[in-house]
């Protein structure tokens, strides 16, 4: 993990960049982190300059991009993921170089003018070549389908992670503009940061409160649609501490760029501490804040609440699915199934 | 004042000032561009007097040929604008980083739907089934297809479709859900506009139309090809145009279908695709993609023919493979439809369902590769001529393999969960549409330009064209992988990541390339045109051609072939001028049925625009009248008993011993001389 007070050239501080002075008139007041790490890697800074110090930094230092995506896992299924891409990729360069290679020789070699070729008008057909042409990719395609079928199963969202922990149980509601995660164990939630441990199995069931979207953490692992009325599922893990890009990649609308959440993995330690500052915040998400969020807006800073209705993501889940549909009110008070 | 206002609803529906493109002046001048364009072609028209002559020769044509080419015109319209869109979102991606650059998201989000939807079903569409139209027929040794009415009612229809795309632009905005309009967003509750009923009823104008044209593209492979052509006797570009049109007649319902429930959700409050009361999304992806897979492989298809065609000729030499092509494109056809989950594998099914279509999808790789290295080996062996459509089909070539490796990848569903939704995808697709269909379809178009027009193009310009095209999409679309592959999303009005300027600043300059590329072909046309006395090629057979279009004048007679040829051959034409008969007076002629002008298909194509007009707009009189005035062009024509003319055998024969006449005063050229003047389309036998 990169040491925080290292100023990073190629940070990613892009989004949601957390402004810790003053409140926005839109969003809710926050609390400051007690940890110094997060509070320095939410510094903000003007396009302009950060610009010029990735350009001097990339030519002076040879920084690498400090990727988000995959490239740059930090958890078993990005990694999993990255190394199948490569391998795939590696195999059917099987098939592609040569026709790189080959192609421009083959006009050069034969074109009109270079009487050194041989020229055979009526040539068309040649068994070897055809066993060639159409046996190479049938062996290549049976290589991928197998390592293909073998790595969807093992790389299924749905299929929980090896561990001696039992995974940490998130709910997650997309929503316009932002995300809503729950955490039900805890008792807590929180728009726009998602915290986990580092080391233990994250279980996240999504759904949508709005239209149907895509939740992605590149560098824990692949992505996820959410629909409303819908539960889908996604399990990942962290290996290593870090702050890492979360965003929604299907297009629902005005704020859809601006969709992106941080996902914070924590040392034991640094998430109970997280955990005990949502349950100090002074916001609890009751049946109004939830509607309010529930409306179309951007969320600029994460917030923290302290607690959430029970059963507030089954809500969610069942209120298409009966008619009419089921007001505030009644979630508080009615036991819904699972 | 009520009773006013109700009358204005009865009479405009939600029309009203409000729909002009006042939010934007981005928007505004996108509409001034269409209003001024259209009036600036009208006042052409009229200028020069040609009102009369385009109503007889091509509003009312059913001529094959010249439907080919007004559904190129379309084509090259849309080409024009979808490009623009491009740029504009390329330039905006370039600037808007941190920074809300030029275009609200809103506008961008119209942008990338007009664009997508404009690519696909205005520009691609209408391209291929251009060039098929024209050069189908003549290379099946046919007078015209099955049903030139209906050939022409699928053009009218395609044309609605485009205006209603064009109008869009003046009045209200269109729909932000992309080119696939996945509800429920495209449902009454998140998008009450006029957007997505845009959408809807052009896809289902130019839909209607392509179903259609399959329907009559395959009857006429079936029924009209010449004696002695055999199935394995045709070109490859009929084999191509063949599978094509099955694709469309089984595809293009499930569209009509998606499309027409979304439109039955958002006018009478159904619930087949909603959150609530029993809708359900996915149906709407399985069934959209049960098109869109398909969809996608009526495009590559005549594409792929078009290459076959460009490299047997230039290359002086017999395709290769060409049983081994046959099986591969049925096999590519077959399996097309086999895979449309690939197009969600996010969505959350099994990983059985997800590996099990995946698998699929790498199948078609094989039949696709195996046509790759058929080219490859049409070259060997060959005397290879570098014209503009050989360059743009090796540029093909090595473009195309790159996004046949990255479909691979995404292929595979675990790789599939991290690129897709991002600019890796639209990296993919861009890398398998422009080599692949745009770069054939421009091949195709440079190559039958002078059987169409009796003259052939700038050559200059259109190297100039391969350079700009080339250059520019690997510019605009290698960058966009990378950037994929660093989480970035798709349909992005602003980026928040610094770290990703470089990459789309590069992308920026490519999408500018692009744009110098399509210039450069309208430069070339126009070029072209004014020097056509110096590169005319009346005598029909400019490169050396092998198949039987190349049989015929240039521009060839309203009835295609004085005496419908007898083929002895796969290359027919090419074995006819081997043994001495491409050139002979026949021993009778006969008179020949050609199928009169009609008015009906121009009225079903104005009639349908203004039914969709009006449910876009919920001006339901002009719905209805638009309905009710195609059913009555319809059923007026089922009244007319003269629908055919009778061109005399003597004028057949007078106009063949003209066209044997300039043949034999003509010298035959040698490919050295391909490029001259000299080149009147009379090519010399030995290579």
């Amino acid at each position: 993990m990169k040491a925080p007070d290292r100023p990073d050239c190629c940070s990613l501080d892009g989004c949601a960049t957390a402004r810790r002075t003053g409140s926005h008139p839109r969003s809710p007041e926050h609390k400051r982190y007690p940890i110094p790490a997060l509070r320095r890697l939410g510094r903000a800074f003007t396009p302009h300059k950060s610009l010029l110090y990735l350009l001097a930094a990339r030519a002076t230092t040879g920084c690498t991009m400090q990727g988000e995506g995959f490239l740059s896992p930090e958890g078993p299924i990005a990694a999993a993921e990255r190394q199948l891409f490569f391998e795939v990729t590696a195999l059917t360069l099987i098939v592609v170089v040569p026709v790189l290679v080959l192609t421009p020789w083959l006009a050069w070699r034969y074109r009109r003018g270079n009487e050194k070729a041989v020229y055979r008008p009526k040539w068309e057909f040649s068994w070897p070549l055809e066993i060639l042409a159409w046996g190479v990719p049938v062996v290549i395609v049976s290589i991928l389908g197998l390592m293909l079928w073998e790595k969807t199963h093992q790389l299924d969202p749905c299929r929980p992670l090896p561990s001696g922990q039992p995974p940490l149980q998130i709910q997650v509601v997309g929503l316009d503009w932002k995300w809503l995660f729950i955490y039900p164990e805890p008792g807590i939630a929180t728009v726009n940061e998602l915290a986990i441990p580092v080391g233990r199995p994250v279980h996240l069931t999504l759904t949508s409160d709005t239209v149907m979207q895509s939740f992605m953490v590149p560098r824990l692992a692949g992505q996820i649609y959410a629909m409303a009325g819908m539960e889908t599922q996604l399990y990942l893990q962290a290996d290593h501490a870090g702050v890492f890009l979360g965003e929604n990649t299907q297009y629902n609308g005005d704020g859809f760029q601006k969709q992106k959440f941080r996902t914070l993995a924590l040392s034991d330690a640094d998430f109970s501490n997280w955990v005990e500052t949502a349950r100090q915040s002074d916001e609890q998400l009751g049946c109004d804040q939830y509607t309010r969020l529930a409306e179309k807006g951007l969320f600029p800073q994460p917030v923290l609440y302290a607690g959430t209705p029970p059963r507030l993501f089954n809500w969610i889940v069942q209120k298409y699915q009966t008619e009419p549909t089921p007001g505030c009110p009644q979630f508080t008070q009615e036991d819904k199934h699972d | 004042m009520t009773e006013t206002a109700g009358i204005w609803h009865l009479i405009l529906g939600n029309l009203g000032y409000d729909a002009l493109p006042t939010y934007s002046p981005v928007a505004a001048t996108g509409a001034s561009v269409v209003l001024l364009g259209a009036l600036t072609l009208a006042v052409l028209i009229t200028w020069l007097g040609k009102w009369k002559y385009l109503w007889s020769g091509w509003l009312t044509s059913v001529d094959h040929k010249r439907i080919g080419i007004m559904y190129v015109i379309v084509s090259l319209v849309m080409l024009s604008r979808g490009v623009i869109e491009g740029v504009m979102m390329r330039t905006q991606q370039a600037v808007a980083i941190q920074s809300p650059g030029y275009l609200s998201p809103d506008h961008f989000g119209q942008l990338f739907s007009t664009h997508g939807t404009i690519m696909i079903f205005f520009m691609a569409m209408p391209f291929l089934t251009g060039l098929i139209n024209y050069a189908m027929p003549l290379q099946i040794g046919a007078r015209d297809v099955r049903f030139p009415l209906l050939n022409a009612i699928s053009l009218w229809l395609t044309a609605a479709g485009a205006a209603l795309v064009m109008v869009s632009l003046v009045l209200g905005k269109f729909s932000t859900g992309g080119w696939s309009g996945y509800p429920p967003y495209t449902e009454m509750s998140y998008q009450p506009g006029v957007g997505p009923d845009y959408w809807i009823w052009a896809l289902t104008l130019s839909s209607i139309g392509t179903t259609l044209t399959g329907l009559n593209f395959a009857v006429t492979i079936y029924k009209e090809r010449a004696p002695g052509m055999t199935f394995f006797r045709m070109p490859l570009f009929t084999w191509t145009a063949l599978c094509a049109s099955i694709l469309m007649v089984f595809a293009m319902p499930p569209l009509t279908v998606a499309t027409l429930l979304l439109a039955l959700d958002r006018y009478l409050d159904m619930h087949f695709f909603t959150n609530a009361l029993g809708g359900n999304m996915m149906n709407f992806a399985n069934l959209f993609w049960l098109f869109g897979h398909p969809e996608v492989y009526i495009l590559i298809l005549p594409a792929f023919g078009v290459f076959s065609s460009v490299f047997a000729t230039f290359s002086s030499k017999r395709l290769y493979g060409y049983t081994s092509l046959v099986y591969a494109t049925m096999c590519i056809a077959v399996l097309s439809f086999t895979v449309w989950l690939h197009h969600f594998f996010t969505m959350g099914q099994s990983p059985t369902i997800n590996a099990a279509f995946g698998a699929a999808t790498m199948l078609i790789g094989i039949p696709t590769g195996v046509k790759i290295y058929d080219w490859m080996l049409t070259m060997y062996r060959g005397r290879v001529r570098f014209t503009v459509p050989l360059l743009f089909s090796l540029s093909f070539i090595l473009l195309f393999v790159i996004g046949g490796l990255t479909g691979i990848i995404l292929a595979t569903p675990p790789a599939d969960f991290m690129v897709h939704n991002t600019v890796f995808l639209v990296a993919h697709f861009h890398n398998v549409l422009i080599p692949g269909l745009l770069f054939g379809m421009i091949a195709g178009y440079q190559y039958w330009f002078p059987k169409a027009f009796g003259f052939r193009l700038n050559e200059k310009w259109g190297r100039i064209a391969v350079a700009l095209w080339t250059s520019g999409f690997i510019l605009a679309f290698m960058p966009l992988y990378i950037l994929g592959m660093e989480g970035m999303p798709r349909r992005t009005q602003e980026i928040l990541q610094l770290q990703f300027t470089p990459y789309l600043l590069v992308a920026g300059a490519g999408a500018l390339l692009l744009l110098g590329g399509l210039i450069s072909l309208f430069v070339q046309l126009w070029i072209s045109v004014r020097e056509r006395h110096e590169n005319p090629a009346p005598l029909g057979d400019p490169w050396g051609g092998r198949s039987l279009e190349w049989a015929t004048p240039s521009p060839p007679p309203e009835y295609n072939f004085f005496t419908l040829p007898t083929v002895q051959d796969r290359d027919a034409f090419m074995w006819m001028k081997e043994h001495d008969l491409a050139y002979q007076a026949a021993p009778h002629y006969q008179d020949i049925l050609m199928p009169r002008n009609s008015a009906t298909p121009l009225v079903i194509g104005v009639a349908g625009f203004f039914c969709a007009f009006g449910l876009v707009w919920h001006i339901w009189w002009m719905a209805g009248a638009g309905f009710v005035l195609a059913w009555a062009a319809v059923i007026a024509r089922s009244f007319v008993r003269n629908t055919t003319r009778r061109i005399p055998a003597r004028e057949v024969q007078q106009a063949h011993r003209d066209w044997l006449h300039d043949i034999a005063g003509s010298r035959p050229i040698p490919r050295d001389e391909e490029l001259t003047t000299r080149n009147l389309g009379l090519a010399e036998i030995t290579p």
